[in-house]
């Protein structure tokens, strides 16, 4: 950690978005993680993805839970509403918010730990759910606030720094996404920003629960030789079957591709994306052969990254609940709260 | 692309902007960082090291280092860099004991400087603790050269001047004041010199030569004038006065005109604002007391009836503009300008009557002297020129600069080695990390403005002819201004066998000057930075392909501000904050330094 705020100067050259803002209005409070930590690459991925998908930072809204991926909501878009729930609890307070403003971009930033261990129920539940919000596991396989235990995904025969192997089989945040049956699936790197900010933009806009497992090495206690989660082993041992590139609404697609190689599909808010496949026989629409095709390069020691799965319609928590459009705190009081006349009406239809 | 060879003295000193561009590589943000800390004697002595005269030069110095200064590039305006080497000379303690000393024992040579100017001043200061004998002519009864005839006493006191100059001439220089060289074949024939330097800088006005010029005693050549006015001779100005030319001259003459009772002066300029040759501080001084710069006029005739100077007629101009450059320009007008005396501004030249020109000793077309331009020996060996007399009207700085190079050049003849066998220039670095997140330097970013000198008042400061007008900065100002400085000396100095590339440091950048991309042509990386090149003229810092990828660091040292988080970030320890030493050769250092082997290139 560093303990000099960063300097407010900036490039004068730097380019604005529509609103007139510049990528470091969408800064946060100074990062207080080790030096070099994953997380802060995935926090500049999700800067710069808000910053060019023009969010107004009064329009969206941050939740995490517990750990050191958990801190890393108050490093970006510092406009944002936010709140910092308990160690695992994050997908319920997320829900209840979605569920009382549907007009907000929802951020949760959780870790392996928070999500993938004493959140596993929530994270479950949440996916079911299906409420439009960004879901990341920033995922480094130890605990790093406890001092590097291993945690749920570890891989088998991880060597710890200490030494330890660890013997116990992991868990997979894609594999379990695709079983329960997100809509939006994806594996992004914090070394390759390249990659992930177009994910991260998709995943703003897919319409339902995007969820988006992020490698991101823990540079204090999982960065050594016998890891499988440090820069070297990841940047040696990844493949995405399809590349992903995220056109803004109203933006023309520049560059040209042969019929048959890129299928492109429309977001909820029109922006598109167009994936292209770089392995011939990979669909990315296909559930079970995605699932296939990520446990066999598991298998073969390969991380699977970039989008994995993408299910184009999907009814989400509140077209499936026919909720009102407006926000909650939009709702005339009368309206909200129609008085016990109108809940003793309610009751009598159940008698 | 090529990766950058840090070893190349020139790469870290460029990226110091006001140190490289000071002509004599002055270690600027060590001098201010030591003003911070209160150690205003350190401070001046680390001017001294290289500019000799800091407390005349924080006054007068025509600062080159202040446009250059990155500050201006990041924001609105530089560090008070000159000003604040005045601090450095003001709030000093006594300091004397650590000037250097003449050597105990002399050398038996002899070195004439014709001239006591800053040029010689300098060799003189040089020369002395190696054991030479200096001996220095000056024409005037004063020593200083143009510092003390033509800078007037309201911007440059007498005692600054008299302490300065007299920590050199206090060495024992033999200083022959009224005593003009009028022959230079005399000095030479005269035997016992083993070198003569020339410094006698560029004495002569430019003429305007139009009608009625020499109908009348109330047209004076500035730079004369303004000797005449320091050395007492001229008391008194007409009412009305005019002045043609818009250098730093004109802007001494209408103050001093001023001083000495006129109560209207107009600069007369031929050309738009923006084409003036004067610094833009010199002229800010001057309207600040109300005289008037008059633009577009340029002169025609003197007018003079019966013997009496009535004013002059000038052509009134119309240009077209292409951005800043004049495409084509159209008289509109003549116009008449009353006036009682005219002050000609318009530059100056090079006279050298005393030179014969059968010494072997070539000049060009413009009565300048042909000189190597590293060891500013002229054409007859053992002949060295420098200041204004080798190169024509400049500024006090360059005059230092070529003395010590001269006496560098004049050491290695006496010594019968070849000229060019002077040191390499060096940089020497060292960390300044100190703990885990600290830097013995002040990192953080101060975004405050830059602060003002303050002036006497208007109504003070016409009361006498040598009212100091600045007051210079006091230590609490001072220690505001200092921290503006960005510390550009200390360097981002970057391993790239250690990075990891985890991008903790391309993501706390705060002017996004760090790149990790794909080798490829120099254009094409030089596309792809996360930030635009705006001065293609800064250096860029390419690494060696790093380890995982194959990728290379580029960093645009144009906007950094070297605020340390890169290093602060890093991991691995992959970037490092330096000091960077700039070693620049001066007399005696070659002895210390012999044979290649030891010439140690950092």
């Amino acid at each position: 950690m560093s303990f000099l705020p960063k300097p407010k100067v900036a490039h004068p050259g730097l380019p604005l978005n529509a609103l007139g803002l510049n990528r470091r209005d969408y800064e946060g409070v100074m990062s207080t993680l080790c030096a070099g930590c994953g997380h802060d690459s995935v926090t500049a991925a999700i800067v710069q993805a808000c910053f060019e998908l023009e969010l107004p930072p009064h329009n969206v809204v941050k939740f995490s839970g517990i750990g050191c991926s958990s801190k890393t909501t108050a490093y970006f878009v510092a406009g944002a509403h936010g709140f910092n729930a308990v160690h695992g609890r994050m997908p319920s307070i997320a829900s209840g918010a979605h569920a009382a403003n549907r007009h907000l971009h929802s951020i949760g930033v959780s870790g392996d730990g928070d999500s993938l261990s004493i959140g596993l129920g929530q994270l479950a539940h949440v996916i079911r759910r299906n409420p439009r919000m960004l879901y990341l596991i920033e995922n480094n396989g130890v605990y790093g606030l406890t001092k590097g235990q291993f945690s749920a995904s570890a891989d088998v025969g991880t060597r710890s720094r200490r030494g330890d192997v660890n013997e116990q089989r992991p868990l997979d945040p894609v594999l379990l996404a695709l079983a329960l049956g997100a809509p939006f699936v994806a594996r992004g790197f914090s070394g390759d920003r390249e990659q992930l900010v177009p994910l991260l933009k998709a995943g703003l806009s897919s319409g339902g629960f995007a969820l988006i497992d992020v490698l991101s090495p823990c540079v204090t206690f999982n960065d050594h030789e016998g890891s499988t989660k440090s820069y070297a082993y990841v940047r040696e041992h990844r493949e995405a079957p399809v590349a992903l590139d995220y056109i803004a609404p109203r933006r023309a697609i520049e560059a040209s591709y042969a019929a048959g190689e890129v299928l492109p599909v429309t977001l909820h808010d029109g922006s598109r994306v167009l994936l292209r496949k770089l392995e011939p026989d990979y669909d990315p629409t296909d559930r079970t052969r995605a699932a296939a095709f990520v446990q066999e390069r598991a298998l073969a020691n390969e991380y699977v990254t970039g989008l994995i799965y993408m299910e184009p319609e999907r009814r989400d928590f509140h077209t499936r609940h026919n909720t009102a459009d407006a926000a909650l705190n939009a709702l005339p009081f009368a309206r909200l709260c129609p008085g016990a006349g109108k809940l003793a009406e309610i009751l009598r239809e159940f008698r | 692309m090529q990766p950058t060879d840090p070893r190349d003295p020139d790469y870290y000193h460029r990226v110091v902007d006001c140190q490289w561009a000071c002509p004599a590589h002055t270690d600027v943000p060590e001098y201010i960082r030591l003003i911070a800390l209160g150690r205003y004697g350190d401070a001046y002595l680390v001017n001294r090291a290289t500019n000799v005269f800091p407390g005349i030069l924080g006054r007068v110095c025509d600062r080159p280092c202040e446009p250059a200064c990155r500050r201006g590039r990041v924001e609105a305006s530089p560090v008070a860099i000159c000003r604040l080497k005045r601090v450095a000379a003001d709030l000093r303690e006594d300091i004397t004991a650590r000037l250097p000393r003449a050597a105990e024992r002399r050398n038996g040579k002899r070195v004439a400087c014709v001239g006591a100017g800053p040029a010689s001043l300098t060799v003189a200061n040089d020369l002395l603790p190696l054991g030479y004998e200096v001996v220095i002519f000056e024409q005037h009864a004063w020593p200083g050269g143009l510092m003390r005839s033509n800078i007037p006493a309201f911007r440059l006191p007498a005692a600054v001047l008299d302490e300065e100059i007299g920590y050199i001439t206090g060495m024992g220089a033999d200083l022959r004041l009224g005593t003009p060289v009028r022959s230079l074949a005399a000095l030479l024939d005269s035997g016992g010199f083993a070198a003569v330097f020339i410094g006698s800088g560029a004495p002569r006005g430019k003429e305007l030569a139009l009608p009625g010029r020499d109908a009348s005693e109330r047209i004076h050549i500035g730079i004369a004038w303004l000797e005449s006015v320091a050395f007492g001779h001229v008391t008194a100005i007409g009412e009305r006065v005019l002045i043609i030319g818009v250098g730093n001259t004109a802007m001494d003459c209408c103050r001093t005109a001023l001083r000495l009772g006129a109560r209207s002066v107009q600069v007369m300029a031929r050309k738009p604002r923006g084409f003036f040759k004067a610094s833009a501080w010199e002229l800010e001084d001057a309207e600040e007391e109300h005289v008037a710069i008059v633009v577009n006029h340029a002169p025609k005739a003197f007018v003079v009836h019966d013997g009496r100077l009535q004013g002059m007629t000038f052509e009134r101009l119309e240009y077209e503009l292409d951005g800043e450059r004049i495409t084509a320009q159209r008289v509109i007008e003549e116009v008449f300008v009353p006036c009682d005396d005219v002050i000609l501004a318009i530059g100056q030249e090079n006279a050298f009557p005393w030179i014969e020109r059968d010494l072997g000793i070539e000049f060009d077309a413009h009565e300048l002297p042909r000189l190597d331009p590293v060891t500013f020996e002229s054409t007859r060996r053992g002949v060295f020129f420098g200041g204004d007399a080798a190169c024509g009207p400049r500024n006090i700085i360059e005059a230092v600069a070529q003395g010590h190079a001269a006496a560098l050049s004049i050491d290695l003849h006496c010594r019968g080695e070849p000229l060019n066998a002077r040191p390499p220039h060096a940089v020497t670095l060292q960390s300044r990390k100190i703990g885990l997140h600290e830097w013995s330097y002040r990192n953080a970013w101060d975004g405050r403005e830059r602060r003002l000198v303050p002036h006497i008042s208007l109504r003070e400061r016409f009361r006498r002819l040598d009212v100091e007008v600045e007051l210079g900065f006091d230590a609490a100002r001072a220690a505001e201004e200092v921290r503006r400085c960005l510390n550009c000396d200390i360097q981002t100095v970057f391993e790239a066998p250690r990075c990891i590339e985890c991008d903790a440091c391309l993501d706390i950048c705060p002017t996004d000057c760090l790149t990790i991309t794909a080798d490829g042509a120099p254009p094409a990386v030089q596309a792809r930075l996360r930030a635009p090149r705006l001065h293609p003229a800064q250096p860029l810092f390419v690494s060696a392909p790093l380890r995982q990828t194959g990728r290379i660091m580029v960093k645009d040292e144009d906007l950094c501000v070297h605020c340390g988080l890169c290093a602060e970030r890093c991991p691995t320890g992959a970037w490092d904050m330096r000091k960077s030493w700039v070693h620049i050769p001066q007399a005696g250092d070659e002895a210390r330094c012999q044979g290649p082997a030891q010439r140690r290139r950092a």
